[in-house]
C-alpha cells in the first residue's frame, strides 16, 4: 500500500514536470493573446521551427538541402562546421525575431479589426505554412538535440529518498532543469513587463489598444516585440521538449495540449498558464495511473480536454481570467 | 450579356423567393446536375473516381455540414474528424449487424446516430463560446478517436483494429467492397450530396437557418428578439453532425473501403474541412463545394506538377504543399475573408453590368 502511495507520488511529480513544459508553451500563447488579442495557434509549430533551426544551425545543415538537391540534382547536405551551442541559440533567437517582423508585416498588419476567429484561423494557416517551411528547410527526419543539458536519472534524489523513505523516486535531471528554467523565464518576464520601458508599453497595450495608441505607443512595434518574445519562449519550450523526446513533428501537437491549459488558467493570466499547466500535467498522469488500467489506457490523449470541458461549464473565464461581461 | 436578369418578370411570391431567381443561374445548375448524372458516369475511370470525384463529393458533404455549424450558426468546431469517425463506425456496425439492410439506410441511420452524438457534444455550446467552444469540440475529436481505438466492439474484435466495408449492393449492382464499379460508387455518392445540398440550401433559407444566422451575428440580441438559443444551437449541431456523419459513412464505406481510426479521422481531417469552409466561404453552400474542390484538386495538381513533371522527391513536394496550403489560407483571409463564394458573387455583380458599368 505504501509502495503504491510512493508510486503515485512519483507519477504526480513526473506529471508536474510535464506540466512545466505545457506551461512553457501556454506562456507564449498568453503573451500574444494579452498584447494583440490574437489566439496564436502556431505557437507549437513555432517551438518546432525554433528547435529545428537550432539543430540545423548547430550542425551546419544546408537550408533547403532537399529542395536544392531535388531541383538541381546535386547532393549537398552539410556545410561541415559545428557551431557552439550558445552561438547557435543566439542565431536562432535572431531568426525568431526576423520571423516576428515578417509575420507582423505580412499577416497581422492586414488583419487589424477582423474578428478574433478570423485571426485564429489565420494563425492556423501560419502553423501549416511554418510546418511545411521548417521541414522543407531542415528536413523532416527526427533529430537529436545536443546542447549539453543534463539528462537521465537523478541519483541524488533517488539516493536521498531511498535513505529517508525506503523508496527511490525516479526523477529525470532534465525535468529539474526545465522547471528551473521555466521559473527563471517567468521571473524574467515579470521583471521585464513591470520595470522596463517596453514592458510598460506592453502592459498598456494589453490593457487598452486605443488608449495606448493615443499616448503614442506604436501598436505594430509592440506586436513585433511580443511575437519575438513568444518566439523566444517557443525556443525554450522547443529545446526542452526536443531534449526530452527528440525534435519531430509531434512537438507541434503540444500546442493542442496547451489549449486546455489556457482554458483552465484563463487566456489573460501568466500565473494562470503556469498553474493550469501543472494541474493538467499532474491530472492526466494521475488519471492514467489510477483509472487508465480500468478503461484501456492511453487516456492522456483526451483527459486534458475533457477536464477543460467540465471546468468550462462551471467557470467559463478560467481560474484567473477576467470576468466576461456581455452587452448587446 | 452572360448573366442577365433583364426581362425576367416575377409575378408571384413563390417565383420571387425561389432559390435561384435568375433564370440563367437556374438553368446553369440544372445543366451541371444533368451533366453530373448523365454524362460523367460514362466518362470516368478508376483514377478519376478515386483521386478526384469521390473525395470531392465526400469532402463537400463534410464541408456543408461544418458550414452549417460554423458558417451559419457561428459555432467553431474542431471535432469534424471525430464526428466523421462516428458516422463511419456506426455505418460499419449497421452493415455487419444487419446484413440485409440496404446500404442507403445504413448510411442514413449512421447520419442519425452521428446527429445524436453531435447533440451531446453540442450541449456545452450553450454556455461557452468562441475559442473555448473550439477546445470543447477538440475534446470530442480526441475522445471519440480514442474510444474507437480502445473498445474492440466497435471494430468487431478484428485483429488489425481496422474496419473493412463488407460487400453490399443496390439494385443488384455492387456499391461497396472490392467489386464495386467506379460509376456506381460515384452515382451513389452524388445522389447523397445533391440531396444533402438541396436540403441544406432550403434549411438555411428558412426560419431555422435565419435563427442560426441571428445566433451567429449576435447571440444575446437574437435571444432578445425571440430566437431560442437552445433550439437554434442544438439543431445546428444535430443537422451539422448528420451531414458530417453521412460524409464519414460515405468516406469509409464507398471511398476508402477500409479505415483505421487515427489515420482516417484524425485531427488533420478536422482542419482540412475547416480550411475548405474558410477558403470556400463561410455561410455559403456553394462555397462548401468550391472549397472542397479547391483543396481536393490542389494536392493532385501539385503532385502532378512537382513530382511527375519536375521530378521532385515526394516528401519535398508534400512539405511544399503544406506551405502552399498555409500560405493560401492566410492570403484568402487577408484578401477575401468571405472566400471563393464572395469572389463569385463579385464576379456576378460585374457580369450583370458588363459591358457598360455605370460607375468608374
Amino acid at each position: 500500500m505504501l509502495q503504491q502511495l510512493y508510486f503515485a507520488i512519483e507519477v504526480s511529480l513526473n506529471g508536474l514536470m510535464t506540466g512545466v513544459l505545457y506551461s512553457l508553451v501556454a506562456l507564449g500563447f498568453v503573451l500574444i493573446f494579452k498584447a494583440s488579442g490574437v489566439f496564436n495557434y502556431a505557437q507549437g509549430v513555432m517551438a518546432l521551427f525554433a528547435a529545428l533551426t537550432l539543430v540545423g544551425l548547430q550542425t551546419g545543415q544546408v537550408p533547403f538541402a532537399h529542395l536544392i538537391n531535388s531541383v538541381l540534382g546535386t547532393n549537398i547536405h552539410h556545410f561541415g562546421w559545428h557551431l557552439p551551442a550558445v552561438l547557435a541559440i543566439v542565431l536562432t533567437v535572431a531568426v525568431m525575431i526576423v520571423l516576428a517582423v515578417i509575420v507582423e508585416k505580412l499577416v497581422l498588419k492586414h488583419l487589424i479589426n477582423q474578428e478574433p476567429i478570423i485571426l485564429f484561423m489565420a494563425t492556423i494557416g501560419l502553423a501549416y505554412f511554418l510546418e511545411g517551411f521548417g521541414d522543407l528547410m531542415w528536413g523532416s527526419e527526427i533529430k537529436r538535440l545536443e546542447i549539453g543539458l543534463p539528462v537521465g536519472l537523478s541519483e541524488t534524489i533517488e539516493g536521498f529518498t531511498y535513505d529517508q523513505l525506503g523508496y527511490g523516486l525516479f526523477i529525470d535531471r532534465l525535468d529539474i532543469v526545465a522547471a528551473c528554467i521555466a521559473a527563471i523565464l517567468v521571473i524574467a518576464l515579470t521583471v521585464f513587463s513591470q520595470y522596463s520601458r517596453i514592458g510598460r508599453a506592453l502592459r498598456a497595450v494589453a490593457d487598452d489598444h486605443q488608449a495606448a495608441l493615443s499616448v503614442g505607443i506604436s501598436l505594430r512595434f509592440i506586436w513585433v516585440v511580443v511575437w519575438s518574445i513568444a518566439g523566444m519562449v517557443a525556443l525554450v519550450a522547443g529545446i526542452m521538449w526536443g531534449a526530452k523526446s527528440g525534435i519531430q513533428f509531434s512537438l507541434s501537437l503540444i500546442a493542442l495540449k496547451a489549449l486546455p491549459v489556457l482554458i483552465l488558467g484563463g487566456f489573460t493570466s501568466i500565473p494562470g498558464a503556469i498553474v493550469g499547466g501543472l494541474i493538467i500535467g499532474v491530472g492526466e498522469k494521475l488519471f492514467d495511473f489510477l483509472v487508465g488500467p480500468v478503461i484501456g489506457g492511453a487516456t492522456e490523449n483526451w483527459f486534458a480536454y475533457a477536464l477543460a470541458l467540465v471546468f468550462l461549464v462551471f467557470r467559463p473565464q478560467g481560474l484567473f481570467g477576467e470576468k466576461i461581461i456581455e452587452r448587446v | 450579356m452572360l448573366y442577365r436578369e433583364v426581362g425576367e418578370f416575377r409575378t408571384s411570391y413563390a417565383e420571387d423567393s425561389q432559390t435561384f431567381p435568375v433564370a440563367f443561374d437556374r438553368y446553369r445548375y440544372y445543366a451541371i446536375i444533368a451533366f453530373a448524372f448523365g454524362v460523367v458516369p460514362f466518362l470516368i475511370n478508376d483514377y478519376w473516381t478515386n483521386a478526384v470525384l469521390l473525395p470531392f463529393l465526400v469532402w463537400s458533404m463534410a464541408a456543408i455540414g461544418l458550414n452549417i455549424l460554423t458558417g451559419y450558426c457561428g459555432q467553431v468546431s474542431l471535432g469534424t474528424g471525430g464526428f466523421m469517425a462516428v458516422g463511419a463506425y456506426s455505418c460499419y456496425k449497421l452493415m455487419t449487424a444487419f446484413p440485409h439492410l440496404n446500404i442507403v439506410f445504413c448510411i442514413i441511420l449512421a447520419g442519425l446516430i452521428t446527429a445524436m452524438v453531435g447533440l451531446v457534444f453540442g450541449i456545452p455550446s450553450l454556455r461557452i463560446k468562441g475559442f473555448y467552444l473550439a477546445v470543447a469540440t477538440l475534446s470530442a475529436q480526441f475522445f471519440l478517436v480514442w474510444l474507437f481505438n480502445k473498445v474492440p466492439w466497435f471494430y468487431n474484435y478484428s485483429a488489425t483494429g481496422q474496419i473493412t466495408a463488407p460487400e453490399r449492393g443496390l439494385f443488384g449492382i455492387a456499391v461497396t467492397g472490392a467489386y464495386a464499379s467506379s460509376w456506381m460508387r460515384y452515382l451513389v455518392c452524388l445522389c447523397f450530396v445533391v440531396a444533402g445540398a438541396w436540403i441544406a440550401r432550403n434549411l438555411t433559407r428558412g426560419s431555422v437557418g435565419r435563427g442560426w444566422m441571428a445566433i451567429r451575428d449576435m447571440d444575446i440580441a437574437a435571444e432578445i428578439i425571440g430566437v431560442n438559443p437552445l433550439r437554434a444551437k442544438l439543431s445546428a449541431f444535430a443537422v451539422s453532425s448528420f451531414y458530417i456523419g453521412i460524409a464519414g459513412a460515405l468516406f469509409f464505406s464507398i471511398y476508402l473501403g477500409a479505415a483505421e481510426v487515427t489515420e482516417a479521422f484524425g485531427i488533420n481531417q478536422s482542419f482540412l474541412v475547416l480550411f475548405m469552409v474558410i477558403i470556400g466561404g463561410l455561410g455559403s453552400i456553394f462555397g462548401s463545394f468550391a472549397g472542397a474542390a479547391f483543396l481536393v484538386l490542389l494536392p493532385v495538381l501539385m503532385k502532378n506538377i512537382l513530382v511527375d513533371w519536375l521530378g521532385w522527391q515526394a516528401a519535398v513536394a508534400t512539405h511544399f504543399e503544406f506551405m502552399v496550403v498555409g500560405g493560401l489560407i492566410i492570403l484568402f483571409l487577408v484578401v477575401e475573408p468571405h472566400g471563393l463564394a464572395q469572389l463569385t458573387r463579385v464576379a456576378k455583380e460585374k457580369l450583370r453590368l458588363w459591358p457598360f458599368p455605370h460607375s468608374q
